[in-house]
């Protein structure tokens, strides 16, 4: 167990003086030509980029926002895959005195307007043609909007709009100004003081349309140290940034903590690429949404279905050896010596071939948040070696506010409150936070702002309780839980990330409030399932019509009868059907963060909702879908609902 | 070899007088004149059996032609074989991909390149100095204009053979713009490719005839009438081996022996618009 407050190699102290900017500037101007503060992996080889680089990057960016009339308290809006541009641009804009704001890089061009509108933004920095397109297609509607400034050259030769503007020009403006006043980049800095607003953050919002969180230089500061109090990284530590910048998870990362230890941040070729990149790289510290981690189990469930007859028995051995000494671990029992014997011969023989395959051979510490995840992910994990821990967090606290310690890991809690932070819950069982990260409030949105802040506590809208040890364990939303059959409270959540184990299903949306019985509506995985059927010489052309053979029907109730094990009867799934289509978050359907919408769904899949809970035996589904570039196809499905018999 | 720089944009780069194949009796190409200038994006379109690939086999050699005159870059190439005639700059890709299957992706690019390659077999087996250096070089040029191009990062160090079909035509595309031709014949480049595949092959197509650095001429043959009419600068149409026309694509459309030829059959030639 790591000893708690060990202070970091470089502690800081923050004070209300203290900006992300000054601190920036700090550790730039201290790491110099020496460190390398980022890598980017271009034309097949890592390139690096010193903290001297950085510095300089982020210096004629700002200046030459300045120069196109940047002014205190102005937005900024960043759009495009994580790569050290983006990133420059953020810290440009905070050392400009601007306030940044992110937006996901996938978008829909009525969320980019609705967010390019709503927080007033006056420059948009997009990465290429995708982003440059999408801006140039709101522009007229969103008029405080001045410039758009891109910067991968890739299409960009017919554009002429005068008000596009590349990166590098820019920057070229930005050294211009400097050589009329040199000091201005340094007055800039020194004037930030850590109360004002930083970052502009819009909340994926599984139920309206997203609101905007202020959150401070201080909050995004103390956040970071404290998080890095309980599991500090070096500065020689590599940390791979892949996962959205309008992630507030991925801020935390790269923004919060990264400049104040001073760990190398990577940044993969190309989204695509990422898996073999963090493998490339080996990071020490890993921090990702449940799905990552669903995708890996996946993966490896799935390879091991096609491994020869030896290697499946091998992993068989270790993965038996690992889950019992997980098991010990988990309950805080010594590990006998044989067993420490045979986890190092499982080590050796499996675990480390496969950590290493997953990127995860020299990782310390492996975080996960943002959702749910299943306690049987979380197990298989631990039962491969790796230190996996729960996170609780979320935007309006500027990240994270509980975490498992190490060696203090409960796979159904989040685990202990960081330094700084107070936890407790309310009568009717809703979690609060108080701390220095608790967010100033929402943009534009007084009547929010007033039932999330109150007295300093912030009303997170979930439920949950502190168990015996003091863990937190967070149940699920409020508006989400059921109540049973039997009138007990019921997490839908929980239901649905044990359905999500099985490597054959990719989504689950379990229905049953109020209801005489719980019912669930998958979506199968298409790739692990095609294979499936390609093994069994199933033919079929589509998703649609994979989705309804009545042996993948059979197969899906395997996986739910596997589910249901061990649970109370009135929490068991007695019917399911199969959904013509994935759930996709251009649909609206999941958030961008893929957390389910629930209300959304209910209401777009009310004939199924209630074709589960009717006589039939088949729902029919007459509907018109939108794909990304606006044209519609018509669906004409049965969808067959199936009960799960014991 | 005439430099390529010596004909500007605009001239006639590859033309084609009075080309005669036949096989046996079977006349393929009767009389086919042809002349693509430089920069221009030349379409030929025709029903299937027309003699559109035949004429491509002709330009790159893989056929002799009976009677006529092959001219490139101002000189006559009838006589050369393919491999001379890709020394001059001319490359292609074919109706159904001829890649190296059990080759990496990379691999298959690298050896489009092969042609650069100045060093021989002892030095580069040595492998100090001077080729090492031309390795870099044109893993630069490989990696940077090519694989960057075509967006097939993710897919570098993967068996071609495993690879769904629409990226293996763009493994071959890239392996054709490795040479860094002057003229690119594209033989169906969208032939079973799905929507999005088909947006991103001509996207890639109008870049390398467009962007600075590559500046490509494009003799594309085609069924998409869609992607023929937004793409070409000038369509060449073929039926049973003689010309029917050879102009810009609105006067292709309207010309009535062209839609009586070909374009009527809506059913089969279909766009994907």
């Amino acid at each position: 167990m790591q000893p708690e407050n060990r202070t970091a190699p470089n502690k800081i102290e923050i004070t209300q003086e203290l900006t992300i900017p000054k601190l920036f500037y700090r550790q730039a101007k201290r790491y110099g030509k020496d460190r390398v503060a980022m890598r980017e992996k271009e034309f097949g080889i890592w390139r690096p980029i010193t903290w001297h680089d950085y510095l300089e990057n982020v210096k004629y960016i700002a200046l030459g926002l300045i120069s196109l009339g940047l002014e205190e308290g102005d937005k900024v809006s960043m759009i495009g895959d994580n790569r050290p541009e983006g990133l420059w641009a953020e810290m440009a804009t905070l050392c400009a005195r601007g306030i940044g704001v992110w937006l996901f890089q996938d978008c829909l061009i009525d969320e980019v307007r609705y967010i390019i509108d709503h927080s007033d933004t006056k420059f948009l920095f997009g990465e290429g043609q995708e982003e440059v397109d999408k801006a140039i297609s709101i522009f007229n509607e969103c008029p405080k909007l001045k410039k758009i400034i891109w910067d991968d050259p890739k299409g960009m030769r017919n554009y002429d709009e005068d008000y596009l503007i590349s990166l590098k020009e820019v920057q070229k403006l930005g050294r211009e100004l400097e050589k009329e006043n040199p000091d201005l980049f340094e007055e800039l800095i020194n004037k930030g003081s850590g109360e004002e607003v930083a970052l502009l953050f819009y909340t994926s919002g599984t139920t309206a349309l997203p609101k905007g969180a202020l959150l401070s230089h201080n909050n995004m500061l103390t956040m970071g140290q404290h998080l890095m109090q309980v599991d500090p990284c070096k500065d020689s530590d590599d940390y791979v940034s892949y996962l959205p910048f309008a992630w507030i998870g991925e801020q935390m990362m790269s923004i919060s903590c990264g400049i104040q230890m001073g760990y190398t941040l990577n940044f993969p070729e190309e989204p695509e690429t990422a898996q073999e990149n963090i493998r490339e790289i080996g990071p020490h510290v890993m921090f990702a949404p449940p799905r990552m981690y669903e995708q890996m189990t996946r993966t490896v469930q799935v390879k091991y279905l096609d491994a020869s007859w030896i290697k499946r028995k091998f992993y068989e051995f270790s993965t038996y050896v690992g889950y019992k000494v997980a098991n010990l671990k988990f309950d805080k029992k010594p590990v006998p010596w044989y067993w420490r014997f045979l986890e190092w011969l499982a080590s050796i023989t499996v675990q480390k071939k496969l950590k290493d395959h997953l990127g995860l051979s020299r990782v310390r510490n492996a975080y996960t948040g943002g959702a749910a995840m299943g306690p049987d992910h979380f197990r298989f994990f631990h039962a491969l070696g790796v230190n996996l821990k729960q996170i609780y967090g979320q935007t309006e606290v500027a990240g994270i506010s509980v975490v498992h310690r190490s060696g203090d890991i409960k796979f159904d809690t989040v685990g202990h409150p960081i330094p700084g932070t107070e936890v407790k819950i309310a009568e009717d069982g809703e979690i609060l936070t108080r701390s220095p990260s608790v967010f100033l409030g929402y943009y534009k949105n007084p009547e929010a702002t007033e039932s999330t802040l109150q007295d300093g506590w912030l009303y997170s809208g979930d439920k949950g309780f502190l168990d015996d040890d003091g863990h937190l364990v967070v149940f699920d939303r409020t508006k989400d839980v059921f109540t049973l059959k039997d009138g007990k409270p019921f997490a839908p959540q929980y239901l649905e990330t044990r359905l999500k184990f099985s490597p054959y299903i990719k989504d689950s949306w379990v229905i049953g409030d109020k209801k005489d019985y719980i019912s669930a509506v998958l979506c199968i995985d298409y790739s692990v399932v095609g294979k499936w059927a390609d093994e069994k010489k199933l033919n079929y052309t589509s998703y649609q019509e994979l989705s309804q053979m009545p042996e993948i029907y059979d197969l899906v109730e395997k996986q739910i009868r596997e589910a249901n094990k061990d649970l109370p009867d009135a929490a068991k799934v007695v019917k399911f059907t199969n959904l013509y289509k994935e759930l996709d978050a251009d649909d609206d359907e999941l958030t961008r963060t893929r957390k389910l919408r629930r209300a959304f769904v209910e209401k777009r899949y009310e004939d199924i909702v209630n074709g589960l809970y009717s006589e039939n035996d088949t729902v029919h589904v007459d509907t018109t879908i939108k794909y990304e570039d606006g044209r519609e196809a018509h669906i004409k499905t049965d969808m067959q609902i199936r009960t799960v018999k014991d | 070899m005439v430099a390529s720089h010596a004909i500007k944009e605009g001239d006639i780069l590859l033309e084609l007088d009075d080309i005669h194949m036949s096989f046996g009796k079977v006349a393929a190409l009767a009389g086919v004149s042809l002349k693509v200038r430089k920069g221009e994006i030349h379409s030929v379109i025709g029903p299937n059996g027309a003699g559109k690939t035949v004429m491509m086999n002709c330009i790159n050699g893989l056929y002799r032609p009976q009677q006529g005159s092959i001219t490139y870059k101002g000189e006559r190439i009838n006589d050369l074989k393919p491999y001379e005639r890709a020394a001059l700059g001319m490359s292609r890709t074919f109706q159904k991909v001829e890649v190296f299957g059990g080759m990496t992706v990379l691999d298959n690019i690298r050896l489009g390149r092969h042609i650069h390659l100045k060093s021989g077999i002892t030095s580069g087996s040595i492998y100090i100095g001077k080729t090492a250096k031309e390795e870099v070089e044109h893993r630069k040029f490989i990696e940077e204009e090519i694989i960057d191009l075509l967006e097939i990062q993710h897919i570098r160090s993967k068996p071609t053979g495993m690879l769904p079909y629409g990226l293996q035509k763009r493994v071959e595309l890239g392996r054709a713009l490795a040479l860094k031709p002057d003229l690119l014949i594209l033989d169906e480049p969208l032939a079973g490719l799905n929507l999005e595949e088909v947006e991103d092959m001509a996207r890639f197509i109008l870049d390398v005839n467009e962007e600075k650095r590559w500046q490509v001429t494009c003799l594309l043959v085609e069924h998409d009438m869609g992607v023929v009419m937004d793409l070409s600068d000038r369509v060449f149409v073929l039926n049973f081996g003689n010309m029917i026309m050879d102009g810009t694509p609105e006067e292709v459309q309207n010309n009535p022996e062209v839609i009586k030829a070909y374009l009527g059959e809506e059913e089969l030639y279909a766009t994907r618009k």
